[in-house]
């Protein structure tokens, strides 16, 4: 491992305050552990709640006897399905984005449990200890059924049907669920992406590869485990102090759930210790507010990690089949490509991400996407950064390079004269919106990293292109301008990872002041207008667009004030670098600062609102080269040196831009060669913890080397582009191609742990 | 049942009285009693690090360490690391580098990397990143985690 000199990019893009790295405005708190997260909740008179949680991976509910729970000392109340109300719904499969149903039942289960881990039973008491004890005096009363725990069983027509009543629908292009078979299947959806004629392309092709894959379950892997402190006052207003991705997002949740209307819940969000989409859902808010309705009292809840594990989504795991055709000169002539992910206990696992992503970054004209999203006995999936993608990128960068080899030609070669431009059709038909796919490759072919010898035996080099399309969505933004030329700015996004910085940063490029003349913040469901889940990449963009649209309201009457000082029309004023000037008499000049000052003799307070919602998205793609050594006695491998080349748009603050490309890929290095879910034969996780669930440490990983490559995105006031999520996306194709060429076969399976590496090395021996 | 214990300790150069229950980790002591949130609990079974305080001047994760046996110790946590004339190299170090995003380990990887600048100010980046193998952080991918550790050697050694 060697420490390389971080690149510091030259302020490429011409602003002035974005693209510079001012320290964050939440930082401080950060490190000195003032910070409060929601974890650090604490309201007086709080009791703590646990849950009962499901041994079983599937079994009726029979009974539940909570009356040696209630009589333990310390216990105030006990709460089951019977308390919700949503129960007298009918259930939905066709919706699978935030179904209320699916949640309530991830929460406490109505008639029968789905996993093991599901919730079936919640306490509150004096201490968590109390809790948790009496949790385990509640006596559930199982009847067993049969558990269907993989994949390949789930799709067997005779399999056990996880759902009596669940059937196979067709998953229409935007996602939502339409035709239905009406046979009962564990196959909840299908869809099909289609273009061209297959078999004529395939006859086309002077080469094809093809390879089935398969990738296992992993999580999200937060440090901050899920949890919600909850308050139901005698009025009815209930407030829950949490940290998840979306205060907004989980009000609406929490509102269905408990059947009340959204304006009686209030969401104050904490500080959030990482989601990575695991926290754009609810599992426990609810339940601490019946909590509190039984007892009078507020309850907090915290999932110990076993219960993160076991309760909450990871990622699916698939079963993936790939077939991919080129002509003499390299170009592709036809790719298919066959997807089964599990989605879990309920339908909606990220098939149509995975589908439309897989072949985006190349120009294909005769493709063929088959799509399955296929449930069975473990805890629901969810999002997991650019959900979908990295599976379906796993296998046709691995066919890419497979068929590289066949053409004998340089992999980035490959990529490079199939590179797909603006206009071009996504799988789904949807035309590619503006990203450096040329740029990107450019860059990583002229990296001297991508020349530079191997420098020793059992190495290898792999290459992927990974792209994510990026989200949109709802923003709002208020700026307040205070008598000391300051300006307050309250989003609704909450801040996983710098986005207060950036977001000021937005504001202080309009009003030419400096990131720290603009004080973030982060309000709550009462102060702020809706704003959309921090997810999707789309924060420093969307909500970064709604504070540009404030910020210029702002401007418009600072100017139009300094115009009345002057007694001249707002047109005679001139407004650069945070100087007004009279354009009339440009001696007079006034700054920021002075204009703020006279505020309340102008015409008084001056606040201004926005909201966004950005149409067009502009998405990002993202490219790997990384060197890998293998041990031949242990089969371990070993990362030696990791590049990432992203086009990042208009980097808004550049340091926490990097960051994202270098924690992406390090959870892609976790994915690809270390972390899985195991699992024994009756459908129970074998490794709930940190120790066995092996996430990289900071031993496991190299410096990760950042190029950032700036395709400004044409929609966005600066080009700023969403960067967070699409790196995670090539790390596991370009590991697997990197381990392939060092061993010299091919790997298909992931993780790529040493035993997996071993069976393939003898296999190669064979 | 319930019969507490009166413990008492140092902790951040601040003598201490608390009463706990004989099953209290110390990092629950520390968070739900003394109000010492600083200290994270991300397992609860001492496999990533976000609980590390110093006890008598060696790191230990807070969660795997009984209340009771705080009795007559020297404890520091995160809320100590700073001092009246403000920030330590480490924190300052953490902000400049961008080494936190989320934030939440962030604690516990700057009293650890204070537990190895105490005793090896001079650590190269292989030994920083054995010595934080027991602090997971999902976000960052280490990479300014490690460089922040190395500024705070040169500032601390330029201080001296
Ligand atoms: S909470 Fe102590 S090591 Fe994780
Ligand atoms: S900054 Fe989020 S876990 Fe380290």
């Amino acid at each position: 491992m060697t420490t390389t000199e971080r690149p510091i990019a030259q302020n490429a893009a011409p602003y002035r305050v974005l693209g510079t790295r001012p320290l964050r405005h939440d930082g401080v708190d950060k490190v000195t552990g003032r910070a409060k997260y929601g974890v650090d909740a604490s309201v007086p008179g709080m009791l703590y709640g646990a849950v009962l949680r499901s041994p079983h991976a599937h079994a009726r509910i029979l009974h539940i006897d909570t009356a040696a729970a209630e009589a333990l000392p310390g216990v105030k109340g006990v709460v089951t399905a019977k308390d919700m109300g949503i129960y007298q719904r009918p259930l939905d499969y066709a919706q699978t984005m935030r179904n209320p149903r699916f949640i309530a039942e991830q929460m406490l289960a109505s008639k029968k449990v789905v996993y093991k881990g599901q919730g079936v039973a919640a306490v509150a008491a004096a201490s968590l200890h109390i809790a948790q004890e009496a949790a385990a005096l509640i006596r559930v009363d199982y009847e067993p059924l049969p558990a269907v725990l993989s994949l390949d069983d789930a799709m067997q027509p005779n399999a056990p049907k996880v759902h009596d009543d669940l059937t196979t629908r067709v998953i229409a292009a935007d996602h939502t669920r339409k035709q239905d078979s009406g046979t009962s299947s564990n196959v909840a959806g299908r869809l099909e992406m289609k273009r061209g004629d297959l078999a004529e392309g395939f006859r086309r092709a002077a080469f094809v590869a093809e390879a089935e894959f398969r990738t296992s379950r992993v999580h999200q892997g937060y440090i901050e485990p899920h949890n919600a402190t909850a308050y139901w006052a005698p009025d009815g207003k209930i407030t829950i102090w949490n940290s998840s991705q979306g205060a907004f997002t989980i009000r609406e949740q929490v509102a269905e759930v408990l059947q009340v209307p959204e304006s009686q819940v209030r969401i104050i969000p904490l500080e959030i210790g990482g989601g990575f989409g695991g926290k754009t859902t609810t599992y426990l808010d609810a339940v601490a507010a019946l909590l509190s309705k039984k007892t009078g009292h507020p309850v907090k809840m915290l999932m110990t990690r076993r219960e993160v594990f076991e309760a909450t989504g990871p990622t699916p795991a698939t079963l993936m089949r790939c077939k991919i055709g080129a002509d003499k000169d390299g170009k592709l002539t036809a790719g298919y490509l066959f997807l089964a992910f599990d989605a879990g206990a309920f339908p909606g696992g990220a098939v149509g991400a995975g589908a439309t992503t897989s072949f985006a970054p190349y120009k294909l004209d005769t493709v063929l996407v088959e799509g399955y999203d296929v449930v069975l006995n473990k805890p629901k999936v969810h999002s997991y950064r650019a959900p979908g993608s990295p599976q379906a990128a796993f296998a046709v960068e691995s066919i890419l390079d497979m068929l590289a080899a066949k053409l004998g030609l340089d992999p980035l070669e490959l990529r490079r004269r199939n590179a797909a431009h603006e206009g071009d059709r996504l799988p789904n038909g949807v035309p590619l919106n503006s990203v450096g796919i040329d740029e990107v490759i450019a860059a990583m072919q002229k990296h001297p990293h991508y020349s530079a010898p191997l420098g020793g035996p059992n190495r290898g080099r792999g290459v992927s292109l990974g792209y994510w399309g990026n989200a949109g969505k709802h923003s709002s933004a208020t700026l307040s301008l205070g008598a000391d030329g300051k300006v307050s700015l309250v989003t609704g996004s909450v801040d996983i990872g710098g986005s207060r910085a950036a977001l000021a940063m937005h504001a202080a490029e309009v009003l030419g002041l400096a990131a720290e003349d603009i004080v973030p913040a982060v309000g709550d469901t009462e102060s702020v207008g809706m704003t959309d889940i921090t997810g999707g990449s789309r924060t420093a963009m969307a909500t970064g667009a709604a504070v540009y649209e404030a910020a210029q309201m702002i401007k418009r009457e600072m100017i139009r004030r300094a115009a009345l000082l002057w007694e001249v029309k707002p047109e005679d004023v001139s407004f650069d670098h945070g100087l007004f000037v009279n354009t009339r008499q440009p001696t007079d000049r006034l700054t920021f600062q002075q204009v703020a000052a006279r505020a309340m003799s102008t015409g008084g307070p001056l606040t201004a609102s926005a909201s966004a919602f950005p149409k067009k998205i502009a998405p990002a793609i993202c490219g790997n080269i990384v060197d890998v050594e293998v041990d031949p006695e242990t089969g371990k491998v070993a990362v030696l040196r990791f590049t990432v080349v992203e086009d990042v748009g208009t980097a808004a603050h550049p340091s926490y831009v990097e960051g994202q490309m270098q924690g992406g890929t390090v959870q892609g290095i976790g994915w690809a060669l270390s972390e899985e879910y195991c699992w024994n034969d009756s459908g129970a996780m074998l490794n709930p913890t940190f120790l066995d669930y092996r996430m990289p440490t900071s031993l496991d990983v190299p410096m990760i080397d950042t190029v950032m490559v700036h395709v400004p995105n044409p929609y966005h006031p600066f080009g700023v582009r969403g960067v967070g999520e699409v790196s995670i996306v090539p790390p596991l194709a370009a590991l697997a191609n990197a381990v392939s060429h060092a061993i010299g076969a091919r790997m298909t399976s992931l993780p790529m742990s040493p035993a997996v590496v071993l069976q393939a090395l003898a296999g190669k021996r064979a | 049942m319930n019969t507490k214990t009166l413990v008492s300790c140092k902790i951040n150069d601040t003598d201490t009285d608390f009463l706990c229950e004989p099953r209290q980790s110390l990092l629950e002591c520390l968070r739900d009693v003394l109000s010492l949130t600083g200290s994270k609990e991300g397992c609860n079974d001492g496999n990533c690090g976000a609980c590390t305080v110093i006890l008598d001047g060696r790191i230990v994760d807070s969660c795997l360490v009984l209340g009771v046996e705080a009795q007559g110790k020297q404890i520091i946590t995160i809320e100590g690391i700073a001092t009246a004339e403000g920030l330590h190299p480490l924190q300052q170090a953490f902000l400049e580098q961008a080494a936190l995003q989320c934030g939440i380990c962030t604690p516990g990887f700057i009293v650890a990397a204070k537990g190895l600048l105490d005793r090896e100010p001079k650590a190269d980046e292989h030994r920083i990143r054995h010595w934080l193998a027991g602090n997971l952080c999902r976000c960052t991918g280490y990479d300014k985690i490690v460089r922040a550790v190395l500024q705070a050697e040169e500032m601390q050694a330029k201080k001296k």
